[in-house]
């Protein structure tokens, strides 16, 4: 039981005394990343405040450290876990080491006068987010991305044995937002801090996260390992997607797929397909692709924009039968790109669709 | 960049402590009757000197002075605690509508004592004007769970100021004549007619509510924050909410009991202190804010008694031209997020 760091026990949790997600059951280990994704409004920041007490629980239990967390001091607790919210603050005066010093605060006396070895603790806190040379700005002054670091220096120097963070990465580019995730990864491994986070972008949180917990609805839909969470039929149900879809292999967003019959053949392979697909997908002509074999990059583009996709086995030669199809399929669309000009034993076939496409005078591009 | 040198700091209170006794001086000095500044430390620390001298300093002026400076510093410091409670700058006693609260109980008190022919003693009046404050503290804080937008906020609070004072007046204007002269300077705000056991009663609940406040500099500094961070940094929010509440009507309570209510010192001498010492932290700003207000009030009411003497303005007159357009100040500054 104990080897768990923080567990929920049924946890019910909502507003008002409104339950919005039932039964939770959260089981955390030290040193782990525990990421939750869900879409908008779901109640993820509803969870994360009930575990950090500013929400009240409307049922069930959090135990951090097996202590019932409801019982422990606020003092214990801030020492043990601190946050990042996704409030914006506005304080007043107050510069970014200011504002990284209050993360101090549980261990200072009572008029909270900081000492020698606090302000060390607050640099070397902001030297690892890299906001040590802006330290004496105005905090409202400095860009989000800035802030954002800010703030996680300050739950930093909290010295917290579990971190708590709402869309850490929402406001940052994608430099910062890889930084931020390599900072938290970096705590975990040295200091075996438990992280407990949501996030909106799934490629990150399929390569950060340890498991994966998914809210939907008004319960825990799924919580795992990633690579049990992020399947294109899962993320495209859990998120309710109807338009465009998200590939798992590459974690990203392709766009809707041109409605109507393929007016365009495009013979790809070997990852020089996808900038046609999408150039296409832009122009809105829907295109038919082929004949690519199922480990061939350019498959898993092809599956959601083309119209149709002849695929061949990983690794065997393309079959005549697949390239009697392309041959039908090309007849009907009444032109062709062709993307590539390497040919092996694998694809040599793809040649015989080209020259099929020249005896029947149609089109031909050759990129 | 908010460049901080070490000494801003202690010299923002040198000067602050300076301006103080320069103003306690002035003030003693001048009046109907000039005393010279030899006369007054004569007076004052070898209590000795001309008669009608040493009476005007002792029984007239002398705690006239120290209740501007108390109920001055109490008030701002009251101004600074509201505008940490509700996040708001412009958030203070007098604009909230709680000194117009306090004012409304406590001329029904005093109508009521005075039509026994009993006089109030200065324990009930402060206890009057807490009961009113707490009154109106209770409104503003409903409407600030509906309404979240700062100005709305604050005009709410005004609204509420204005409903307190129109009854006020209409139980005022009712009252029995012979001392609606003495209560009417009192409803408009005076430090005029103090006498020593107010001072005495008033300094002592002032003090017990200072050491307090600042005891309490370490939680208000997490609560700058916002509520969530204070929370995670272990304030427990409910019971620091209450104590704060309790600490700034109890502040303009205490005021609003001896000099009648005082406009915008709560709100524009928090502000100036913060510009001066280039920090809110509570460590700094709370005394910051106690020096400061004694001294404005000083300022405000050697105007009031001297520049139109022998008739006398209502201290909140001269307190609202130098107040007024710091909070204007203050509103077009932060205009973006009102």
């Amino acid at each position: 039981m104990s080897e768990y760091f923080i567990r929920t026990e049924q946890m019910t949790v909502g507003y008002d005394g409104k339950p919005l997600i039932k039964d939770i059951e959260i089981r955390m280990r030290q040193g782990e990343i525990l990421t939750l994704i869900g879409p908008n409004g779901a109640g993820k920041s509803t969870i994360l405040k009930s575990m950090t007490r500013q929400l009240r629980l409307i049922g069930g239990t959090v135990y951090l450290d097996s202590e019932i967390m409801s019982r422990m001091s606020g003092n214990e607790v801030a020492k043990r876990l601190s946050v990042v919210m996704t409030e914006r603050i506005r304080p007043e005066l107050m510069t970014c080491e200011d504002i990284v010093a209050t993360g101090r605060y549980p261990y200072t006396g009572t008029l909270g006068i900081l000492t020698k070895k606090d302000r060390e603790k607050v640099w070397e806190a902001m030297e690892l987010v890299h906001t040590l040379d802006f330290k004496d700005r105005d905090f409202t002054a400095v860009s989000d991305g800035q802030r954002q670091r800010v703030l996680l220096a300050r739950a930093i120097c909290q010295e917290p044995e579990v971190i708590v963070l709402d869309e850490p990465t929402s406001f940052l580019d994608i430099r910062h937002k890889l930084e931020l995730l390599a900072v938290l990864k970096d705590m975990v491994r040295k200091k075996h801090t438990a992280v407990l986070m949501s996030l909106h972008e799934l490629d990150l949180a399929q390569k950060i996260s340890d498991y994966v917990l998914c809210v939907h609805g008004d319960r825990i839909e799924k919580y795992g390992a990633p690579e049990e969470i992020f399947t294109s039929e899962y993320i495209h149900h859990l998120y309710g997607i109807t338009t465009g879809s998200y590939s798992d292999r590459f974690g990203c967003l392709e766009m809707e797929r041109p409605s109507g019959e393929p007016r365009v053949f495009v013979i790809g392979g070997n990852g020089t397909g996808i900038s046609v697909y999408r150039k296409l997908q832009r122009a809105g002509i829907p295109f038919a692709a082929g004949v690519l074999h199922r480990s061939d990059i350019d498959y898993e583009v092809a599956k959601v924009l083309a119209s149709s996709v002849i695929s061949e086995e990983p690794f065997s030669p393309v079959s005549s039968e697949n390239i009697e199809k392309a041959k039908k399929l090309l007849e009907s669309c009444g032109k062709l790109i062709c993307c590539t000009d390497v040919f092996g034993p694998g694809n040599m076939k793809n040649r015989e669709l080209l020259s099929a496409a020249e005896k029947l005078g149609i089109e031909i591009e050759k990129l | 960049m908010l460049r901080r040198s070490k000494h801003r700091a202690p010299a923002a209170f040198i000067i602050l402590l300076i301006l103080l006794i320069f103003l306690v001086v002035w003030n003693i000095n001048s009046g109907s009757i000039h005393i010279s500044v030899k006369e007054i430390l004569q007076i004052l620390f070898q209590k000795q000197g001309d008669e009608t001298a040493y009476n005007i300093v002792w029984e007239i002026r002398l705690p006239r002075i120290l209740a501007a400076l108390i109920l001055g510093g109490a008030l701002s410091v009251s101004g600074f605690l509201l505008q940490t409670f509700f996040s708001n700058p412009i958030a203070g006693p007098f604009v909230l509508g709680i000194s117009s609260g306090a004012k409304l109980v406590v001329s029904l008190v005093m109508i009521y004592m005075l039509e026994k022919s009993a006089v109030a003693s200065s324990g009930l009046m402060v206890v009057a004007a807490f009961g009113g404050s707490m009154i109106s503290m209770g409104f503003v804080i409903l409407i600030a769970r509906k309404v979240k937008n700062m100005s709305m906020l604050v005009i709410c609070g005004i609204m509420i100021g204005y409903i307190c004072s129109a009854v006020t007046d209409f139980v005022v204007t009712f009252a029995d004549d012979s001392n609606i002269v003495n209560l009417h300077n009192w409803s408009m705000g005076s430090f005029s007619g103090i006498s020593w056991e107010n001072v005495k009663l008033a300094a002592a609940v002032i003090f017990i509510c200072m050491l307090l406040t600042f005891l309490m500099s370490k939680p208000i500094g997490a609560y700058q924050l916002g509520e969530s961070y204070a929370q995670n940094m272990g304030v427990n929010i409910r019971a620091f909410r209450i104590a704060l509440i309790l600490l700034s009507s109890i502040l303009s309570a205490c005021v609003t009991a001896f000099a009648g209510p005082v406009s915008f010192v709560g709100i524009a001498v928090p502000h100036l202190v913060k510009s001066l010492l280039k920090t809110a932290k509570p460590i700094l700003v709370i005394p910051g804010c106690f020096l400061g207000g004694a001294v404005f009030c000083l300022f405000c009411d050697l105007i009031a008694r001297t520049v139109f003497a022998p008739t006398e303005l209502s201290i909140s007159t001269v307190t609202a031209v130098f107040g007024a357009p710091v909070v204007i100040y203050i509103m077009i500054r932060r205009k973006r997020s009102m």
